[in-house]
């Protein structure tokens, strides 16, 4: 058969009839809401991106199959920035010139936010930045769901020193988080009588600690604080364990465990080793055994351990999100935020989450952990802990178009 | 005293990192004239190789200098045969093939293994020194990269296959008038080199978190270490690691670790500017 002009014209008019009945009943329909992610589920960074992912899209089906926002359904839109900083723009930009989405809960590492969140402020999209890290962000679009220094090291830093001694030595990923949450260690140890004998940084894919496990020794402190970050850094502790320090200096991380690198690590790698996070999937609080059994049936029972604090407050940031757009009647930015605002509060698997309209902070509970046979055992709790590191420097309510990360005066 | 006899082990410990990263470059690129950009990826291989066969239970010393080895010598040998064979003395094309062989290696590692971090435990504890804990595993690479060494000395200078393979080398219509194969002899040096590589990694991996993009972390250094080494392979090899090992590991202990790679490629660029041919084109002229 040859095919002219003419049939080929037929053939489009005959399926352009069939499809126009389906085109008229979509555009009537309510069209879904549409929720962006970016974060970094492959690469050096995957220990805590793939359970962030998974903690999405259950929160994600558990709205839907509640019947949805707004009597609309949620659209995931997501994308893999590999570990690669570079990516994180560009999927912004997809998500919100081409997807055009309604909301977007990204980012992991705090160059990652930097990377995205001017572009988000500037498409007037809604940004949740559900994780903890150093900080001093001020930026009326941007809700950060994540705990700060002065919620969790405030009460970590006066607990080692009790049980430890004064002198620390602090080791640290060299970008923003680790640059200045190095600062907020020496401060607290400041203000509580103790001193720093010596900070030292890693660029992200430093594997070799060496040198740096014989400088410790040299300089003899009472206890290593670190704030590493990522799969590379991980060798620190093996190849502490490794030197048999274990047994003689203790250690503190302001990371350690938020990525479930306590699964990573064998028993006598980082067993007593102190963190204080918002999660520990160890909490025994209802919300806590709903969420974990939710997760059990939906991604497979094996995959509970995983969940680490990230996975929880990308959860939370999500639900949080879902109950300011139900009191909002409407995923409209300025009106989401307006009910964010009015100080609204969601109950999670980690407990009471509070915004915090002067900052757009939340307030959190924190708990102080310790490792021991892989898991994170709860030691003390503390509750209701406001963002007041980022409350001495942002005023979002006075001024409502700032728009910076303050480096907190320390 | 004890600091004095740990910041020995570290420059140690970081020469004979440098020692085992180079080996295989040195053979298959201060040889055989192959620029093998694919070189991080063999030693990436190797480590998959160990972590693999660990998990499968053996031993992990005869996954790490056994297994490792041979599973990449042969894949050396495939590549050698498939691609390489074709190419020798085309240095640029060489590049490129090997170029591409190493993109082909990181996205097949990806596939099978996933973009992710995995890692083994080092098999060896710590001990003591005076007031100083030290990591066992780095006493070990030390022994292994001064065995590694003499091993391939001992080869390349006492055995009948290693006067044929330095022969070739020099001049392959000369060998092939004695009766020697040049295509088998360059097959084997090939394997060897890879396998050189595989052990590398095999050893390596404990030390670090396993990525398949691992490979590109030293494969800058490994090229830095044998081109400032020079023409002989195992002098110019061991004078490499030398002055680079101690460079970088005493600015390393009295900076910082992004002091002492800076301090390497410095080091590397004043030397390869006074001296162009590497350290044995002026010293230890004409030894192996």
């Amino acid at each position: 058969m040859t095919i002219s002009r003419r049939t080929v014209l037929k053939g489009a008019a005959a399926a352009a009839a069939l499809a126009s009945p389906a085109f008229i009943r979509n555009a009537f329909a309510e069209d879904p809401i549409k929720l962006g992610t970016v974060f970094d589920i492959s690469g050096i960074f995957d220990a805590y991106g793939k359970p962030i992912d998974m903690a999405i899209r259950l929160a994600i089906k558990q709205i839907n199959d509640a019947g949805g926002l707004l009597g609309r359904q949620i659209e995931h839109i997501g994308y893999d920035t590999q570990s690669d900083m570079a990516l994180y723009t560009q999927y912004a930009q997809q998500l919100t010139r081409q997807d055009k989405v309604d909301v977007v809960h990204g980012g992991i590492l705090s160059a990652s936010r930097e990377a995205i969140r001017p572009t988000l402020r500037k498409a007037n999209t809604l940004y949740f930045y559900n994780i903890q890290y150093e900080g001093g962000v001020c930026d009326a679009n941007c809700f950060v769901t994540g705990v700060t220094p002065a919620q969790t090291t405030e009460v970590q830093i006066p607990y080692t020193m009790e049980k430890w001694g004064k002198k620390v030595y602090i080791l640290a990923a060299d970008y923003n988080y680790g640059q200045l949450m190095a600062r907020w260690i020496q401060k607290y140890f400041k203000d509580n009588g103790g001193e720093t004998v010596a900070v030292e940084f890693f660029p992200l894919d430093v594997a070799d600690f060496g040198s740096t496990i014989t400088k410790i020794q040299t300089a003899a402190p009472d206890m290593v604080y670190s704030a590493l970050v990522g799969g590379a850094h991980l060798s620190f502790y093996r190849q502490w364990a490794a030197a048999g320090m274990k047994s003689r200096i203790p250690l503190a991380s302001t990371t350690l465990g938020v990525g479930s690198e306590h699964l990573v690590l064998t028993p006598e790698e980082g067993d007593g080793i102190v963190v204080c996070y918002n999660y520990s999937p160890e909490l025994d609080t209802p919300a806590n055994k709903a969420f974990t059994t939710a997760w059990g049936e939906m991604h497979g029972a094996n995959t509970v351990p995983n969940i680490h604090e990230l996975a929880v407050s990308n959860y939370q940031g999500v639900m949080l999100w879902a109950e300011a757009v139900k009191a909002a009647g409407s995923v409209e930015n300025a009106k989401v935020r307006a009910a964010l605002d009015s100080g609204l509060a969601y109950e999670g698997p980690a407990g009471m989450v509070t915004i915090d309209p002067k900052t757009h902070h939340a307030t959190l509970d924190v708990h102080l952990m310790e490792m021991k046979g892989q898991k994170l055992n709860v030691i003390k709790s503390f509750g209701a802990r406001q963002p007041i590191d980022t409350q001495l420097v942002c005023n979002l309510v006075a001024n409502p178009d700032d728009n910076q990360q303050y480096e907190i005066k320390i | 005293m004890d600091l004095a006899a740990v910041v020995i082990l570290d420059i140690l410990y970081s020469i004979a990192v440098l020692v085992l990263i180079s080996a295989g470059l040195a053979v298959v690129f201060g040889m055989m004239r192959v620029i093998n950009l694919a070189h991080g990826e063999f030693m990436m291989l190797g480590g998959y190789t160990t972590i693999v066969s660990v998990n499968a239970g053996i031993n992990i010393y005869i996954a790490m200098l056994i297994v490792a080895p041979l599973v990449v010598g042969l894949i050396g040998l495939v590549v050698e045969r498939v691609v390489i064979r074709f190419l020798y003395g085309r240095l640029v094309d060489t590049m490129l093939a090997t170029w591409g062989l190493s993109l082909f290696f990181i996205g097949a590692a990806s596939m099978v293994f996933g973009n992710t971090t995995t890692g083994i435990s080092t098999p060896v504890s710590g001990f003591t020194l005076g007031a100083y804990q030290i990591n066992g595993y780095n006493f070990f690479i030390i022994v292994v990269a001064i065995a590694l060494v003499i091993a391939t000395y001992a080869v390349l200078r006492g055995t009948r296959l290693g006067l044929v393979a330095r022969g070739t080398m020099q001049r392959p219509d000369m060998a092939s008038a004695l009766g020697y194969s040049a295509d088998r002899v360059y097959m084997t040096t090939f394997f060897a080199g890879s396998a050189l590589a595989g052990l590398a990694g095999g050893v390596m991996a404990p030390l670090v978190g396993l990525v398949p993009t691992w490979g590109s972390a030293y494969i800058a250094k490994a090229f830095i270490t044998v081109i400032s080494g020079g023409a002989s392979v195992i002098v110019g090899l061991l004078s490499g690691s030398v002055l680079f090992g101690l460079v970088s590991q005493v600015f390393t202990i009295l900076f910082t670790p992004v002091v002492g790679e800076v301090a390497l490629l410095i080091a590397a660029v004043i030397l390869l500017r006074l001296l162009p041919e590497g350290i044995t084109g002026r010293f230890f002229r004409g030894r192996l």
